[in-house]
């Protein structure tokens, strides 16, 4: 590791598309959508296959055909490209396919304001597969973050077969700051193992880790089948059948179980009895939030949630422990807080939120009446 | 009779259904080009045809309904030439996923699209699509489609395809299958059928042959000489970080003990967001961390920019701008997007403008000074010199230094400017 101080200024989307080509993402393909077009600028320096789609549509479909051939895909986009590949991501995480979608949030709804931040797409994400399964979302709080997150979030798309989704805001993505890069190490790029026996290939088969093993479409030795529609071990369209329905089960299984053993969050814990929590941008302000009130003499926790859905048993467990706690987001309802409490929140639990504009320290302070 | 394509004989289509052909021939045109089955790849949308895969021994590939050009596409994209990719689609999805199919032509993907035209969506019960001739009954128009019918051929001719034919869907066609599988490049075959369920139910007197020819779809094959796909040539870099420049830091004393905001506001074309890159590495060159980020109006050219920047000589958490400590005003258009922060900045808070701009009514110190006068392009570097000079966070000195270092010092009236901070 280089010791040597390098002292740059870059915005997190420079760190996040770097990191992810060094874990071994080989391929960008989209759409240039603000606050997301510096990703999309970068990766056309960057990635060895880079296409401009026409649409977002396009942009899944051509993204998930590469990751049936072994590639690993890349795009970048906001909520009105994002909403257009829903029923794609849909079909990628169906057929197991690996996959990485950065979401940079803007304010909504529909086009709303490009240029202006938020955190107003969790309740959507959470949401967003027919059937109420996970999929896995990483929020970067900082450029360390954006290294560690990213490369992470690639290999769980590969350990997982399945599309992982890294979600900031235009005030990380496009913020310029500085930062030494001495501190990022080198990324490993990840070794990917394909089914390798001589005994006929069942393309959903799995063991315990509930992840099929990967073969690309066109390999010569065993034939592939790939669906979007409910099917059998084989691969085969199915009604309802036993095999069927457990395969279904198997793909939310799969995901719960590895985000119990794979999951990010900072908690910084004085074993105070209130817990400010919070993610992404916001996450910024409520440190500096907590870390006032602590030298204000108020002993306050904060938890900073990493990988922030499916929400794992650990991160569960830390919020279910406080006697109060304060959700700090930049949204106007609490989409977080709803997840994990319910939509009408119970009397310890508390929301500061923020619109069309960032979530202040003071605003965390003040609201949460600590 | 099972094939090296087809599994079975028993395919999962109604009695008298083109779709037979279609499978039938496709197998035929593989077997008869020597193909290792495993180079050959089933893409298939969602309708009857689709229910075709349990019965391939190629690899399958099913995915949304009217998408499965673009995943063809993307399948294609990521494999060498000489791996066939087939997509079955019908009508309907062509319909859906028109523009893909024009885009997978101009791009000139290598892939082979064939069209089960039976003029109707099956699965769902026989209602109408794009490709549906006029006059045509449907479920939902039993006295024939009032709307005319997109000629996909032509489309997909004139988009830039290299290989369009149109076949009717009716005894041995797997001549023209071959043809297109052998086209380098992107192929469509629009096959005519009838869907003895919908279709013959709803024009009991009809011919396939007379519908085509009413529909005015001759058959026939159109050819273009293009260059196949590949990814755009472009000038990469092996790593991102290689593009930021690394800031030495100076050995120099701090001048400031708390983080602070500074904002530049002036009219975009102006170099403002330029300023703002060099306010911050002379910062971060004192020792400082910085953040900076822009704001202008949608369209980018013409209006307000604006730059927002923190200065710490600690951590920076919050990077949200609520009361700045420093403002430049350099345009009327900065003028008139930050009036409201001028009026509630704090009685310490400093503020530079140009002379031709109105005083504003605000709490702060103002600084009124010809920073037009230099060049509207030079006007909020003129600004943080006189910053830098009244405020002693960054030197005159990295200024200048910095402006070397980029070029800049031989287009920029520096000597008149220090003669007036002098
Ligand atoms: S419904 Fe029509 S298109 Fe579908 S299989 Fe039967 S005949 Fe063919």
């Amino acid at each position: 590791m280089n010791t040597i101080q390098k002292e740059v200024i870059l915005d997190d989307s420079r760190v996040i598309m770097e990191a992810l080509a060094q874990a071994g993402a080989d391929t960008y393909i989209g759409y240039p959508i603000t606050p997301s077009n510096a990703m999309y600028l970068y990766a056309s320096i960057r990635y060895k296959y880079m296409l401009p789609a026409p649409d977002e549509i396009s942009t899944l479909q051509y993204m998930s055909g590469m990751a049936a051939t072994g590639h690993l895909p890349v795009t970048a986009t906001s909520f009105p490209g994002f909403a257009l590949m829903v029923e794609s991501i849909n079909m990628a995480y169906m057929m197991e396919l690996p996959m990485i979608i950065i979401l940079t949030q803007r304010l909504g709804p529909a086009t709303g304001t490009a240029t202006a931040g938020a955190q107003g797409d969790i309740a959507l994400l959470r949401g967003m597969i027919s059937g109420g399964h996970p999929i896995p979302v990483v929020c970067p709080a900082t450029i360390e973050d954006c290294w560690d997150l990213s490369a992470k979030a690639l290999q769980m798309a590969v350990d997982l077969r399945c599309p992982v989704i890294i979600l900031s805001s235009k005030e990380r993505a496009n913020t310029n700051r500085n930062f030494d890069i001495s501190k990022l190490p080198p990324i490993k790029p990840i070794e990917r193992k394909y089914y390798q026996s001589n005994e006929p290939f069942i393309p959903y088969k799995y063991n315990d880790t509930l992840v099929p093993d990967f073969l690309p479409v066109s390999n010569n030795q065993h034939q592939v089948r790939l669906t979007a529609s409910t099917h059998d071990q084989k691969g085969i369209i199915q009604h309802t059948s036993d095999e069927a329905m457990k395969n279904t089960i198997r793909l939310e299984k799969k995901v719960n179980q590895y985000i119990d053993t794979h999951n990010d969050y900072n908690h910084i814990n004085n074993h105070a009895d209130t817990l400010v929590v919070s993610y992404g941008i916001t996450a910024n302000a409520a440190e500096e939030a907590v870390l006032t009130l602590n030298n204000q003499g108020k002993k306050i926790d904060l938890l900073i949630v990493k990988t922030l859905l499916p929400i794992a048993s650990k991160i569960n467990d830390i919020i279910h422990s406080y006697k109060k706690v304060v959700f700090a987001e930049d949204n106007i309802n609490g989409q977080y807080a709803k997840i994990i409490f319910g939509d009408r929140l119970p009397n310890h639990v508390s929301f500061v939120g923020a619109i069309g504009k960032m979530l202040s320290p003071k605003e965390i302070i003040e609201g949460g009446k600590f | 009779m099972e094939t090296k394509v087809l599994n079975t004989n028993n395919l999962p289509f109604c009695k008298g259904c083109g779709h037979h052909g279609i499978s039938q021939n496709t197998a035929k045109a593989i077997e008869n080009m020597g193909l290792n089955i495993l180079d050959v790849i089933f893409v298939t949308d969602i309708g009857c045809h689709g229910i075709i895969d349990k019965s391939l021994n190629a690899h399958t590939v099913h995915g949304l309904h009217g998408r499965s050009v673009a995943l063809g596409a993307g399948v294609s994209m990521g494999l060498p030439e000489n791996k066939k990719v087939i997509v079955f689609i019908g009508d309907g999805g062509a319909t859906i996923g028109l523009q893909h199919i024009l885009e997978a032509a101009r791009l000139n993907v290598n892939l082979t699209v064939i069209i089960h035209n039976n003029f109707l969506y099956g699965m769902t019960g026989g209602q109408l699509s794009g490709l549906t001739p006029k006059g045509f009954n449907t479920v939902i128009t039993p006295n024939g489609s009032p709307f005319g019918e997109h000629d996909i051929c032509e489309l997909v001719y004139t988009a830039g395809a290299n290989y369009v034919s149109r076949v009717i869907g009716i005894g041995d066609f797997s001549e023209t299958i071959q043809k297109a599988l052998e086209t380098p490049g992107f192929s469509l075959i629009e096959v005519m059928e009838i869907c003895p369920s919908y279709g013959v139910k709803f024009n009991p007197k009809r011919k396939l042959q007379e519908i085509v020819e009413a529909a005015n779809k001759p058959i026939k094959t159109w050819t273009n000489n293009r260059a196949p796909f590949s990814f755009p040539e472009r000038k990469t870099v092996n790593n991102l970080f290689d593009k930021t420049p690394v800031i030495e830091k100076l050995n120099v004393e701090k001048n400031l003990t708390k983080q602070i905001q500074v904002v530049l506001s002036g009219s975009a074309g102006e170099g403002v967001q330029l300023a703002a890159t060099i306010l911050c590495k002379a910062a971060v060159k004192h020792g400082y961390n910085i953040t900076q980020k822009g704001t202008y109006p949608v369209t980018v050219g013409v209006g307000f920019s604006v730059a927002e920047i923190n200065i710490s000589p600690n951590e920076i958490y919050f990077h949200g701008l609520s009361n700045p400590e420093y403002m430049i005003i350099t345009s009327q258009d900065g003028y008139e997007y930050s009036k409201k922060t001028i009026q509630t900045l704090n009685k310490d808070a400093l503020l530079f403008i140009d002379q031709s701009l109105p005083t504003p009514d605000t709490n702060a110190h103002i600084i009124t000074m010809d920073f037009r006068g230099k060049g509207a392009k030079n006007a909020v570097l003129s600004a943080l010199f006189s910053f830098a000079k009244k405020t002693n966070i960054i030197s005159t000195e990295t200024l200048k230094s910095i402006l070397s270092e980029m070029n800049m010092l031989e287009k920029f009236p520096l000597a008149e400017i220090e003669k007036e901070l002098a």
